[in-house]
């Protein structure tokens, strides 16, 4: 219980020491929670009432922006991230196909965490890779012209190098 | 003996492998015993050569492409570091027909400089407009902008001279310079190309910009999808901030301009750019009702200046040649250049910049070569998710503003995505209700039920189901949506779908389904 409460507390100095740093600047709101994310792998529902007060809003208005990016997490993802692009220039290229076969390797659906913890499995709507498509990002590093045997391929080497 | 290549770090050779070909080249040439630098540039936009690899040579940059990792021992044995003849060997590459028949102005140094070089930046061209603009004043600098033509090219088409005299206009006091890289829409990829090949391009156009109307502060609000390209310009401002120019003595001229990066986080809507100042201003990306318009009070309130990558990034072209040079580009009321981006299934996809005018079968055929697929191209996609669909009938119809507005489509940010005879038009038009279903902030009904009932509909529609009835629902729900939606998301999703039902309407009748 006492590891638990000192926990909270530890994050909360964490949090109100990631406002301090943006507080001089205008509309601060956002790089705050980019920062948090970045920390803490997601928006924590604790960090919410936290970063109100500490820059003067109402929880709803965080909450509003918390909800309104895609971007931001309310819940830890896996130790990686898989980006598969959905949008129109990929799907002309076969980007349909790349979709079901990662759903299907993976054993997930889009917004889903393999159960070990591994991986998770986010649509994104155009990665600029659209000459080059289908398009599909791992961990940060992007892949064009993707193939099941590419982007197996992508996954393998990502989680080789952080397991 | 020491050699020099390029291999761009644009995240599409990235993407394709460039790294590993970087790191291929410098074993294999350190195993023959050559000695060799890899310098690291913006990609020439031909995508399907890369990872292009371009060896200095006596007769210039010869290119070879496309180079994996796994090509480069036998490119390196046959002589790519002398510019020796190979399967893979481009030639000059200026001078392929590909990039030799473009008219490349915003683009001229993408893929020729290290994007982060202020010294080759400066030494082809760089900084000349911004001296310019600093010798004609204000005024004078932002009627450079009204006689060049020069409208935005995120693809509203608002004249941009008249924006910057609007913001001119206002009473002095703190006003704001912000650039739109919200590059949302796919198909679309010539922000970040530029982002990331020639950032001091954009820091030059917003630092004119900023002289031009009276602003301080500039803020450029870049997508989070685009990590590659934040990493360039984060690099190219410090280095810019420590040349003296940006901040508080700009060039000597005792003017002060300064820039900051703002990530967005993933929100489509952001792209239209009073959600993009909502946004920046830490908020839900909501749109603002107009007016007042941006440059009256836009961002904090104050005058704003709002403009995208490539039309700010060609604003030191128009300055430091002059309006009626980049004017004499183009047609009608679509002046200078556009740089186009073919992408889906196409077999030569990449950047095209040209005068206005190109036809859309002459980007599909002469630049394009057809399909990837080999396939007969069956219908286009211009302008992102919310843009029209065309048949083949409309394919002669030429890539400018009034020609596509024409025939109810529209240029929006130059994305042409190519689709092959295999394509579903039907199921097209429902991932366009989908996408705005997914994207809709919800405030305005229209948009938030409009496009999950048409989606829904559509499904329907394809499982055969009450087809006469769901039709017509479309029908009345795109009706409502393009009337009623508060902003362009709502209002727009209806272009991709009634062109689909209009053009293709073999594709929402009762068929035999193979598969």
């Amino acid at each position: 219980m006492n590891a638990v409460a000192s926990s909270a507390a530890l994050n909360e100095a964490r949090i109100v020491a990631i406002v301090e740093r943006h507080r001089h600047r205008d509309g601060p709101l956002i790089e705050v929670l980019h920062e948090v994310q970045a920390d803490f792998g997601c928006i924590p529902s604790g960090a919410v009432p936290v970063i109100a007060r500490a820059l003067n809003l109402s929880r709803a208005e965080v909450h509003g922006v918390v909800s309104f990016y895609h971007h931001f997490r309310t819940r830890a993802p896996g130790r990686h991230v898989l980006q598969i692009c959905r949008a129109e220039s990929c799907q002309a290229a076969g980007g349909r196909a790349i979709e079901a076969h990662a759903q299907k390797r993976l054993g997930v659906g889009f917004g889903e965490t393999t159960p070990d913890g591994q991986v998770t499995l986010d649509a994104v709507f155009c990665l600029g890779l659209c000459a080059c498509s289908p398009a599909a990002m791992f961990d940060g590093e992007v892949l064009g012209r993707v193939t099941p045997e590419s982007l197996d391929a992508l996954i393998d080497a990502g989680i080789r190098v952080k397991p | 003996m020491s050699v020099t290549a390029w291999i761009p770090r644009d995240a599409g050779a990235l993407a394709l492998g460039a790294e590993a070909t970087v790191r291929k080249l410098q074993s294999e040439a350190k195993a023959a015993g050559v000695d060799v630098t890899i310098r690291r540039n913006g990609s020439r936009g031909l995508y399907w050569l890369e990872p292009l690899v371009e060896v200095e040579c006596a007769e210039g940059r010869i290119a070879y492409g496309p180079v994996t990792e796994r090509d480069v021992p036998d490119l390196v044995a046959k002589g790519l570091l002398q510019g020796a003849a190979h399967a893979l060997r481009i030639g000059p590459v200026e001078e392929h027909p590909w990039l030799a028949t473009q008219q490349r102005l915003t683009f001229a140094r993408v893929g020729r400089i290290d994007p982060l070089d202020l010294a080759a930046y400066r030494a082809s061209g760089g900084y000349k407009g911004l001296a310019r603009a600093l010798d004609l004043g204000p005024e004078a600098t932002v009627n450079e902008i009204l006689e060049s033509g020069l409208r935005g090219r995120g693809g509203a088409a608002f004249p941009t001279g008249i924006k910057w005299q609007t913001v001119l206009r206002q009473p002095a006091g703190q006003k704001y310079v912000t650039c739109n890289a919200d590059e949302g829409d796919s198909g679309t990829f010539s922000d970040r190309m530029l982002l990331e090949g020639d950032p001091y391009a954009l820091i030059e156009g917003m630092t004119i910009a900023g002289f031009a109307v009276g602003a301080t502060r500039g803020y450029i609000y870049l997508r989070i999808e685009y990590p590659h390209a934040f990493k360039v310009l984060v690099s190219a401002i410090s280095t810019a901030r420590e040349a003296g120019l940006l901040g508080d003595d700009v060039l000597g001229s005792g003017n002060s301009f300064d820039i900051e990066v703002r990530l967005g986080a993933g929100a489509y809507i952001c792209g239209e750019e009073t959600s993009m100042l909502e946004s920046l201003e830490g908020r839900r990306g909501e749109v603002r009702v107009r007016p007042p318009l941006p440059a009256e009070k836009g961002l904090f309130g104050a005058p704003t200046v709002v403009n995208n990558v490539i039309t700010l990034a060609t604003v030191p072209t128009i300055l430091a040649g002059g309006a009626a040079a980049y004017r004499d580009f183009g047609q009608a009321k679509s002046r200078g250049t556009l740089p186009l981006q073919l992408a889906g299934n196409i077999r030569r996809g990449g950047l095209v910049e040209r005068a206005f005018g190109l036809t859309v079968r002459e980007l599909l055929e002469d630049y394009g070569g057809g399909s990837q697929s080999g396939r007969p191209i069956r219908a286009v996609q211009i302008g992102g998710p919310l843009g029209a669909y065309l048949p083949a009938s409309q394919f002669d119809t030429p890539l400018e503003y009034e020609a596509l507005s024409a025939i109810g489509a529209l240029l929006g940010h130059g994305g042409v995505v190519a689709f092959d005879d295999t394509v579903d038009m039907l199921e097209m038009a429902r991932y366009a209700m989908e996408f705005c279903a997914i994207e809709s902030c919800g405030k305005c009904t229209p948009c938030r039920i409009g496009s999950v009932r048409g989606a829904e509909a559509l499904a329907a529609i394809g499982r055969g189901e009450d087809r006469e009835r769901q039709l017509v629902l479309v029908e009345e729900l795109c009706d409502t949506m393009l009337n009623a939606s508060l902003c362009g998301l709502g209002g727009m999703t209806p272009f991709p779908v009634q062109s689909a039902m209009k053009h293709f309407p073999e594709d929402f009748r009762p068929r035999t389904r193979g598969g």
